[in-house]
């Protein structure tokens, strides 16, 4: 057994200090560091949308836009402000978040592998997110860019501000995601450990299997698209504006076709993670493991056929509106089977509330609001009303945020000490978790009601009428920072004072806890061995978990 | 239930609106269960099964009765919720023929409205109580949107095609329409007003226009004008200059403006009329043309009323 091994071996080297120097970071095909590469990359990409969005809100808590007198910023600066939160939220942040940084690190450890199969495009691929991120940087600072994250044309093709580099930044981008996608698939089909199934494989694989198969198939869609688009803007070629013979619906066509599968490019690196920290904090193996690993891929593959639900006012065919209607109750049903599969692991269980399964509930409470919201805007008659509304908002960051940010969040904390080495200070890990979901619902429940009530959104100013309820979602705001910062500092300072890691903290029973925490450059000294099926607690752990 | 639905949802202005609003009662009642049986078994669970040391956990990895249960109870009703919006929405997508028929012409950042006789309205609009009224809907720029949020209809409006929406209004009174497709700086202040008038009403309005000039002081209509008519979007009353806005009205009457033809004009009463009317004329140096034509949007009444307004703007 390699745990057995390991101890043969000097286990002060690892992965971070075996080669030395800026260079030997920037040069390196080793699957972790650029992880952590990543994961440094999306957390600024996060700060940065999250700095945006404290803006947005700090701009509506009243409805001259004033703190202290003084005025936030015009109509013109807000629609650029809430474009860029979007688009770095979407872009840089939440679709590499799970996959580029988490997956990165962990897939080839879960699956025993040395590193992914194409560790080179891997390195190449995290190049081009920079590269896509500097360009992103570049719109933002050449002007910015005011059209939504969503670029409907003709809005788009007519408006000033760098829409140009903009749409090339996430061209970049998409390429980037691609490649990791390529990478992801290859790896799991041809590294798996001696022995490994298909269904012995973690849960975590699964999802970014299923997530890689969107990532390949839906991307090039978007990326055709903003390459016409900025034909369009430039050369005038006539494809999306009417006024020279385009179509304007055929736009939103196309950018749904890609970016409704991208929701679930966001989401199930979310539902995977989940699938990880449950049964571990439960100890208990996970319950339906089949059916989680194939609502996964039913998810994936009908998640293609519902783009027309964002639609369903936009002018599109009636009997199109029908079907995508009818197809988004469809995807709705194994969502909803994957929920009761957590729960069902939970009973019985031998639960305890470490920083990650406290989100891991954070999850389950907001993501069932978020799924439950869903079933508003996929049913016909109250989506026309609901539609382009706060509550749309709302839904979709329950679902986003309330789904995939925190299970990313908890799963930070679950590999902290894999990734790290050593363990983060659980009491302001569980702090900053459960104000996050407080500020998180304080923030976007009212956003529900300001939607049912007609607050469309993207909207600088507003009716008097939702002053009180827009001032108490930017309170909420404050308090959703402040968990965020805490767990940030607790997470931070560990790295100085934390006491250190062994090989399995928590007791999980994946392949990536068999090895020493920090992993050497490796990963495993020899070829581990599965002899225990993921979330098997029927013979019991080597552990260092002590529960205060 | 009414204060509920009230409270979550607004007024409703229709018939259709309770429809609406029913269903998303129920879904508001479902959805509330569901929460508390994922947040009762979760937070449940953590309270009954907390960690214990040494405790073992049952090998369970499947049940075919539960997962069929799990998957079929929300389909079934996933399937009715779906039939209960389509039935909603078939009534959403067709307007009675009797409907009256509106015009409606979007553009950044105002609502044209032509009624079938050439009335033309702007940014409001008046229709009899109790009778289908069909808008039917185009764009002169980009995209927006028609949302009449206490009918609960909204139709995205798109250039080069026609979109359209209908209502049968039944309760009288201020109804708000607004835009809800982003179209760019003042998207937000893209509004329309729908009065729902009693049949005698309307039909005095469409003889007369509105009357509430007769009751307003100059100041007051004037503000309302410029409210109501969308100045406001690009001109201000303090002094101050809107990006993309044109000049301020604060103190403009009576000054010497110099146009781009390098000639100065006095802004007088005729000046003001050609710029209301014909906006492209004599631009201010320095401003750019971007000002829509008021020809056949404004009463001549409404006309002099803003000129008045302008002049008191000292």
């Amino acid at each position: 057994m390699s745990l057995a091994s390991a101890t043969h071996h000097d286990a002060s080297v690892n992965y971070l200090n075996e080669d030395k120097g800026i260079w030997s970071w920037m040069t390196t095909i080793d699957h972790k560091r650029i992880g952590i590469m990543y994961l440094v990359s999306v957390l600024i990409a996060f700060l940065l949308g999250g700095v945006f969005a404290m803006l947005i809100r700090l701009a509506l808590l009243n409805p001259k836009h004033t703190v202290f007198g003084t005025v936030i910023m015009s109509a013109e600066t807000y629609n650029k402000v809430f474009t860029l939160h979007g688009a770095i939220m979407v872009f840089l942040f939440i679709i590499p978040s799970i996959p580029a940084a988490l997956g990165n690190f962990v897939l080839p450890l879960m699956l025993g592998a040395k590193d992914v199969a194409f560790p080179r495009l891997n390195l190449f691929s995290y190049y081009l997110y920079v590269t896509g991120a500097i360009m992103a940087l570049a719109a933002i600072v050449g002007g910015g860019i005011d059209t939504g994250w969503t670029f409907y044309t003709p809005y788009s093709t007519s408006t000033q501000g760098a829409v140009g580099m903009m749409t090339m930044a996430v061209f970049v981008l998409g390429f980037s995601s691609i490649f990791t996608g390529v990478n992801f698939i290859a790896t799991v089909h041809k590294l798996r450990a001696p022995g490994m199934g298909w269904f012995n494989m973690p849960l975590f694989v699964w999802g970014m299997y299923a997530t890689a198969v969107i990532q390949v198939l839906a991307t090039p869609v978007l990326s055709i698209t903003l390459v016409l688009l900025l034909l369009e803007r430039v050369m005038k070629i006539g494809i999306f504006d009417a006024a020279i013979g385009g179509d304007p619906v055929l736009f939103q066509h196309f950018f749904w076709f890609y970016s409704h599968p991208a929701v679930y490019i966001m989401i199930l690196p979310g539902m995977a993670c989940i699938s990880e920290i449950i049964p571990t904090f439960c100890r208990k193996t996970i319950f339906g493991y089949r059916s989680i690993a194939f609502s996964s891929v039913a998810i994936a593959l009908i998640g293609f056929l519902v783009w027309g639900h964002h639609m369903f006012v936009s002018g599109q065919s009636q009997l199109a509106t029908v079907l995508f209607s009818f197809l988004t109750f469809l995807v709705a049903i194994p969502s909803g089977i994957k929920v009761f599969n957590w729960l069902a692991t939970m009973w019985r269980g031998n639960i305890s509330l470490e920083t990650p399964m406290v989100y891991a509930l954070n999850f389950l409470l907001l993501f069932a609001i978020g799924g439950l919201t869903g079933i508003f805007l996929g049913a016909l008659s109250t989506d026309v009303h609901l539609t382009d509304t706060y509550f749309v908002v709302a839904h979709f960051h329950y679902v986003m945020m309330g789904g995939t940010v925190i299970a990313f969040l908890g799963a930070i904390h679950y590999w902290w000490p894999k990734m790290t080495g050593r363990m983060y200070n659980e009491t302001w890990g569980r702090i900053g978790a459960v104000l996050v979901f407080i500020g998180f619902n304080t923030t976007f429940m009212t956003q529900f009601l300001m939607g049912s009530r007609g607050m469309p959104r993207r909207y600088y100013n507003y009716l008097d009428q939702f002053q009180q309820l827009h001032a108490f979602s930017t309170y909420g705001s404050w308090i959703l920072g402040l968990g965020l910062v805490i767990n940030a500092v607790g997470l931070i300072v560990s790295l100085f004072n934390g006491i250190k890691a062994g090989p399995n903290p928590w007791g999980g029973t994946t392949l990536e806890w068999q090895t020493q925490s920090p992993p050497i450059k490796h990963n495993f000294h020899d070829q581990p061995v599965l002899d225990r099926l993921p979330y098997d607690y029927r013979r019991p752990i080597e552990t260092e978990l002590e529960v205060k | 239930m009414n204060w509920l639905r009230t409270w979550m949802l607004g007024p409703e202005g229709s018939a259709y609106a309770r429809q609406v609003d029913n269903l998303y009662v129920f879904l508001v009642l479902l959805s509330i269960f569901f929460f508390v049986l994922v947040a009762g078994l979760a937070l449940g669970s953590v309270v009954v099964w907390r960690h214990k040391k040494g405790r073992k956990t049952p090998h369970i990895t499947d049940h075919v009765g539960l997962e069929l249960v799990w998957s079929i109870v929300p389909l079934i009703i996933c399937i009715g919720v779906f039939f209960w919006g389509l039935h909603g929405w078939l009534q959403y997508t067709v307007a009675p023929n009797e409907a009256l028929e509106i015009t409606v012409v979007a553009k950044k950042w105002q609502w044209a409205f032509e009624y079938p006789d050439g009335t033309r309205t702007l940014n409001e609009v008046h229709v009899p109580i109790n009778k289908p009224v069909r808008f039917i809907m185009t764009s002169e720029d980009v995209l927006h949107d028609f949302f009449v949020p206490d009918m609960r209809v909204k139709a995205d409006i798109v250039p080069g095609r026609y979109t359209e929406v209908w209502f049968n209004p039944t309760v009288e009174g201020l109804h708000h329409a607004t835009c809800a497709e982003y179209c760019g700086k003042g998207h937000s202040d893209m509004s329309a007003k729908v009065y729902v008038d009693t049949p005698e009403k309307y039909a005095k309005w469409v003889a007369e226009g509105g009357d509430e000039w007769k009751t307003m002081s100059p100041q007051e209509y004037g503000l309302y004008l410029y409210q109501s008519k969308g100045c406001e979007t690009c001109h201000t009353l303090d002094g101050s200059r809107l990006a993309q806005g044109g000049p301020t009205w604060k103190g403009v009457f009576g000054k010497m403006e110099k146009a781009g033809d390098g000639k100065e004009y006095k802004v007088d009463e005729n000046y003001i009329r050609e710029s209301i009317l014909n906006p492209g004329a004599k631009v201010v140096a320095g401003y750019d043309n971007i000002m829509p034509t008021f020809q056949g949007l404004l009463r001549e009444r409404e006309i002099r009323a803003l000129i008045n307004f302008i002049k008191l703007q000292k």
